[in-house]
């Protein structure tokens, strides 16, 4: 069964077998649709990779998929459930820039961060979880620099740092936004090796990506994103010649027109 | 305490007004904190400005100062500040600094006008608003265990407590949020819920504070002492307690100094108010300036001492090389003006540096000039084979040519140690010499 049949199968996204099922959602800012009509199914245990031109809408559709930015319209499910009713099996590792690096914290803070959730409201952090927390440092290589402010630590350890926080959060579906951008090769192998661990543990990550060289070797699966699906399904299927030109030269020029058209009509009101 | 406290200083007074700066500023300066990580220290400040139609809106309601409905009204014009300006800043597309000034000088100055508009019928003047009347802590007061406390004190000493709870339950939740909102509101923490509750205590906060001290004082003990504390540490918790100690620190200092300096010039006294918020500006000064890991002076130090020490080894490299060059097998000297040419560098630098390197041994002065002693013999032999196997691997594994890499190989021979020197050695191919053709000295403890 290719992407789009299947996809078609699991149209409510009620299967709790499926990871991740989105139908239909559309974001927009300001009246301007940033993704449009985006639909597709997360295989379990595999590693999709995002990737689109700038501007394409990868970033919002992962943070519309979690709450963060507010739907115009559409249907997330997440293991047949709301995302809000599986947000414990869900981990999200931001952009590096999205956080201050200069706030008052040191390595093992930021991983003790992502245990919050199931320390819960009020409750105290303890000397297990921050063992755990710990634990988790030295499985990205990061156990000597625990104790270090996150200013001083070079874009590779912190965007380590931001994987042994997801690693403490022990989730089964990752979210990953641009974990690649601007580390060194360690890093990057580093990074590799932890995503490979993962799946095979069972678990399912959409990671954003750049860099096309590396798409067929880090990847199973899939999502050519520019504004709207372009295409979705195994790497060896999808990742095409005609899909990129598709995704990254073809302009949407239909939906350009209209947008244009929208916003001279709002300025002739 | 008995000398410079002038005939005036009476603790049955001053300490009352110390008493209400000090819980003002530590009240302050425990939410202050979040403010300033939050990036949003100017948010403090709109909202004690634009708490002031509210308070002037419930007075024209009920005739009264310091009652509990002023006290809502300000409380409620407070909150509207943080909603209004995330609106006008999301839905009128408008900056967020923008939309801060907007709404918060349009409701400063409507409040301004009511209170203009009252002043005529009622004893609330605009003076107060800003620096309010903590001189008059002592006089009005409230029965508390059968002791007159000042209303001020005991309204204020509430408020420290409420802002001491918050911040110490909260503190998990104060920092997920102020660091990464994301992750926090996935992670079940409403960063909207701790960000209207946070602006809610703001409100109260400023509220509490206005009357008794005024706009100034909790303006600056906001933003300051939180600033304060960050120069001086790198850990959040540390942070606050830190913070909330300077603050009190200021408050009593700004006290003293409005009642206490003037009057050994034989002036009046100033407003207590404005000497607080000095002190706290004061503390920040001397934090910027003299903070051990990010203080300007201390790093400008720590730059001298390592540009010197660089200076020390380049010395002590100049000599061995040219002990090199000698046939005989003793060591030579190079007069002061020889090195200076050699280094690029002063008189005082070079000076400094020599005094330092005879000091620690390393060598000697003789009519000739400056001559290495058998222990700086050792130290730049290390110095020089760092040099030279590093110019050996550059050339080697990182294919650079031969005429770039003296600048990388001096760079990097300041810092390296005996462990690296041998990893070097042992990722070369071995060979006897550099790839200027130079020969790369053994170890000390071998040659």
């Amino acid at each position: 069964m290719n992407a789009q049949a299947r996809h078609a199968a699991n149209l409510n996204g009620d299967d709790p077998k499926v990871p991740l099922s989105v139908h239909d959602l559309t974001v927009a800012y300001h009246r301007k649709p940033v993704i449009w009509d985006v639909g597709f199914d997360a295989a379990p245990g595999q590693l999709i990779g995002v990737v689109g031109p700038n501007g394409a809408g990868k970033s919002t559709l992962l943070r519309a998929i979690l709450g963060l930015t507010p739907k115009a319209s559409g249907r997330v499910r997440v293991f047949g459930k709301p995302y809000r009713e599986n947000r414990g099996r869900v981990g999200y590792v931001p952009q590096r820039e999205s956080v201050d690096w200069d706030f008052p914290i040191d390595a093992l803070d930021v991983v003790t961060m992502g245990l919050y959730r199931q320390i819960g409201w009020l409750r105290r952090v303890r000397a297990e979880h921050r063992e755990r927390a710990m634990a988790a440092l030295e499985r990205v290589g990061m156990a000597d620099l625990a104790k270090r402010q996150i200013s001083q630590l070079s874009g590779g350890q912190q965007q380590r740092t931001f994987l042994a926080r997801a690693l403490v959060q022990d989730a089964d579906l990752y979210f990953m936004d641009e974990p690649f951008a601007a580390v060194d090769a360690a890093t990057e192998a580093a990074i590799v090796e932890l995503l490979r661990d993962m799946r095979a543990q069972g678990k399912t990550a959409l990671v954003v990506h750049h860099d096309l060289q590396t798409v067929p070797d880090y990847f199973d699966s899939v999502l050519l994103l520019n504004m709207r699906v372009v295409a979705h399904g195994p790497v060896e299927e999808v990742f095409t010649p005609e899909n990129l030109q598709k995704t990254y030269g073809g302009r949407l020029t239909l939906l350009d027109e209209a947008t244009e058209a929208m916003r001279r009509r709002e300025r002739a009101l | 305490m008995n000398a410079p406290l002038p005939l005036a200083w009476s603790w049955a007074l001053d300490g009352w007004i110390v008493a209400a700066g000090v819980l003002c500023a530590v009240a302050s300066a425990l939410l202050g904190n979040f403010l300033v990580l939050r990036r949003m220290s100017l948010l403090g400040d709109a909202i004690s400005h634009a708490v002031l139609p509210g308070l002037a809106a419930a007075f024209f309601l009920t005739g009264q100062r310091s009652s509990l409905p002023m006290f809502v009204g300000a409380v409620a014009v407070g909150l509207a500040t943080a909603f209004l300006t995330e609106w006008v800043h999301r839905y009128g597309e408008v900056d967020e600094g923008a939309s801060l000034g907007v709404v918060f000088t349009s409701l400063f100055a409507i409040g301004l006008v009511m209170i203009v508009q009252a002043a005529d019928h009622v004893d609330l003047d605009p003076g107060c608003v800003l620096y309010g009347a903590i001189e008059l802590t002592p006089l009005d007061t409230w029965e508390v265990l059968g002791r007159p406390i000042p209303r001020v004190v005991v309204v204020l000493a509430a408020v420290v407590l409420v802002n001491l709870l918050y911040v110490t339950l909260f503190f998990k939740e104060l920092k997920i949020t102020a660091f990464d909102p994301g992750l926090a509101t996935t992670s079940g923490f409403r960063a909207g819920w701790m960000h209207y509750s946070l602006m809610t205590l703001v409100a109260v906060t400023a509220v509490a504070s206005f009357e008794s001290v005024g706009n100034i004082l909790v303006v600056a003990m906001f933003v300051t002492p939180p600033a304060t504390a960050r120069l001086l540490t790198d850990r959040l918790s540390t942070m606050v307690w830190l913070g909330a100690a300077i603050a009190a620190a200021a408050a009593a200092l700004g006290h003293l100094s409005a009642v206490a300096v003037p009057a050994w010039f034989g002036l009046r006294s100033t407003t207590t108010a404005g000497m607080m918020a000095v002190s706290v500006g004061l503390f920040f000064t001397l934090a910027l300036f003299f903070a051990p890991h990010q203080g300007v002076v201390p790093k400008a130090w720590r730059r001298l001492r390592l540009s010197l020490r660089i200076l020390g080894e380049d010395v002590l490299g100049v000599l061995f090389r040219a002990d090199e060059q000698t046939v005989a097998a003793s060591s030579i000297s190079l007069p002061a003006g020889q090195l200076r040419a050699r280094l690029h560098c002063g008189r005082l630098p070079l000076r400094l540096v020599l005094w330092e390197l005879y000091r620690r041994g390393l060598v000697y002065r003789d009519l000739e000039g400056v001559r290495l002693t058998a222990k700086g013999a050792g130290q730049a032999r290390e110095l020089v084979r760092s040099h030279r196997l590093w110019e050996h691997y550059l050339v080697e594994r990182a294919g650079l040519a031969a005429d770039r890499i003296h600048l990388q190989a001096e760079r990097f021979e300041h810092v390296t140690d005996r462990a690296m020197r041998d990893q070097l050695d042992q990722e070369t191919s071995l060979t006897e010499t550099d790839p200027h053709g130079q020969a790369i000295p053994a170890e000390p403890d071998d040659a």
